[in-house]
C-alpha cells in the first residue's frame, strides 16, 4: 500500500521532502531508473536483431551442462543461478529490515549472507563463461562445425551476433552483481565498525538494498531473454 | 514504534511499518510466490524444450507459451520492485515519477522489434542470397582439441 499522506499537507512550500525520502535514496532511484534504461536499450537491441535474422541458437542446445552433472542438461545450471540470486536477495530484505529495528548484529549476519550470495553468484557465471569459451564461444567467435551446439534451431550456420550479445549483456550484468558484492562489504565494513549506529539511522543500507534488488531485477530479465526465449 | 530513526527534519513522518513479525511474513510470502513464478518458467522452459524435439512443431502454440513467459516475468518484476525495493510503500507522486517514465519501454520494445523483424522480411525479399543462406549448413568436422582446449580467441571472424 501506497503512504497514506493527509489531505492537507502542504508538501512544497518548503520544510519538507515532498516525496517524504531522504536525498540519496531519492537519487538512487532515478540512478536505477537510467540504469534500467541502460539495460533496456542492450536487450531490445538484441530482441531486434534476433527478430531481423533467419536464424538463431537454440537456447537448450547452447546452455545444456553443468559442473559436475555433464551435458545434455538445458535450464538446470541457469536456474540454480536464478535461485542464488533471488535467496541473495531475499537476505538483503532482511538485512535492510534489521536496519529498520537498529539491530547491528541483525543487519550484519544478514549481509555476510547476501555478499556469499552474490560471490557464488559470479562463481557459476564464472564457470558458465569458461565453459562457453571452451567449446569455442566469445565475442567474434561461435563453433561452427557439424552437430556443434552452437548452430540454429534449423541446423544451419549461425552468426556470431548469438554470442556477441550473450557475452556483452551478462558481462555488463555480472559487473553490477561484481560492484554490488563492493558495496555490501563496504556496507558490512561500515555496519561493524558501528558507523550507522552513530549516524543513528541504517539508510545506507537501504539504498545498498536498492541497488542489489535491481540487480535481481535485471537477472529476471536476462534470464527471460536468453534463456528461455 | 520504538526503534524511530531520525533521518533528516525535512521527511517529516516515517513510512508505516507494520510490526516485525507481520514484515518478515510478508518477505517470506513474496519469496515464496517468487520461487513458484521461477518454477513455472521453469516447466514452461522445458515444455518447449521437449516440443522442439518434434521437428513440425506447433510454432503458435510455442509463441504463445513464451508469451506467459514474459508475462511470469513482469509479474517477478512487480513483485521485486514493489515489495522488495519497497517502492509500493512510497507516496504516490514518488511512484509515479520512476513509474511514468519507464512506460517508454512500450513503444521502444514495440517499435524495435517491429523493425528488425520489417528488416528481415525486406532482405529476404530482395537479397536473394541472404535468405539463401538461411539453409546454409556447416560441412566441417568438429576441429580435433589441442591440449583439451578450444580454439584462441580471434581464430575465427
Amino acid at each position: 500500500m501506497a503512504q497514506a499522506v493527509p489531505a492537507n499537507t502542504k508538501w512544497w512550500s518548503g520544510g519538507k521532502s515532498p516525496f517524504n525520502l531522504e536525498y540519496g535514496k531519492l537519487m538512487m532511484w532515478y540512478f536505477l531508473m537510467s540504469d534500467a534504461f541502460t539495460f533496456g536499450a542492450f536487450l531490445i537491441s538484441y530482441g531486434s536483431v534476433r527478430m531481423s535474422s533467419n536464424g538463431w541458437p537454440d537456447p537448450n542446445h547452447v546452455f545444456q551442462s553443468a559442473p559436475f552433472l555433464g551435458s545434455g542438461l538445458p535450464l538446470v545450471f541457469v536456474s540454480l543461478m536464478t535461485f542464488i540470486l533471488i535467496v541473495s536477495s531475499v537476505t538483503m530484505v532482511l538485512a535492510v529490515h534489521e536496519g529498520h529495528n537498529m539491530n547491528r548484529m541483525g543487519v550484519v549476519k544478514w549481509l555476510i549472507w547476501t555478499i556469499i550470495g552474490g560471490l557464488a553468484f559470479l562463481g557459476c557465471q564464472a564457470w558458465e563463461w569458461t565453459h562457453l569459451y571452451h567449446e569455442g564461444a566469445w565475442w567474434g567467435r561461435i563453433p561452427i562445425y557439424e552437430g556443434s551446439h552452437f548452430l540454429n534451431a534449423n541446423g544451419s550456420i549461425p552468426s556470431t551476433n548469438f554470442s556477441n550479445f550473450f557475452f556483452t549483456i551478462t558481462g555488463f550484468h555480472g559487473f553490477h552483481v561484481f560492484s554490488g558484492v563492493l558495496i555490501n562489504v563496504i556496507m558490512l565494513i561500515m555496519a561493524l565498525n558501528g558507523a550507522f549506529d552513530r549516524k543513528g539511522h541504517y539508510l545506507m543500507i537501504e539504498k545498498a538494498g536498492l541497488y542489489w534488488h535491481f540487480v535481481d531485477l535485471v537477472w529476471v530479465f536476462v534470464f527471460l531473454c536468453f534463456y528461455l526465449l | 514504534m520504538e526503534n524511530q530513526q531520525t533521518v533528516s527534519p525535512e521527511v517529516t513522518f516515517a513510512p508505516h511499518h507494520a510490526d516485525s513479525k507481520q514484515v518478515v511474513r510478508k518477505i517470506l510470502k513474496t519469496t515464496l510466490v517468487l520461487s513458484i513464478i521461477t518454477i513455472v518458467e521453469l516447466a514452461f522452459g522445458y515444455t518447449i524444450f521437449f516440443m522442439h524435439k518434434n521437428p513440425d512443431y506447433n510454432t503458435t502454440l510455442v509463441l504463445a507459451i513464451k508469451g506467459v513467459i514474459v508475462i511470469l516475468s513482469l509479474a517477478k518484476a512487480f513483485y521485486i520492485v514493489s515489495i522488495f525495493m519497497h517502492l509500493g510503500d512510497e507516496i504516490r507522486n514518488m511512484i509515479m515519477t520512476i513509474v511514468v517514465p519507464l512506460l517508454l519501454f512500450v513503444w521502444f520494445i514495440a517499435a524495435f522489434m517491429w523493425d528488425g523483424n520489417s528488416y528481415k522480411n525486406l532482405r529476404n525479399s530482395y537479397d536473394p542470397h541472404h535468405k539463401q543462406q538461411m539453409n546454409e549448413k556447416p560441412t566441417n568436422k568438429k576441429p580435433a582439441e589441442e591440449h583439451g582446449e578450444g580454439q584462441k580467441p580471434g581464430a575465427i571472424h
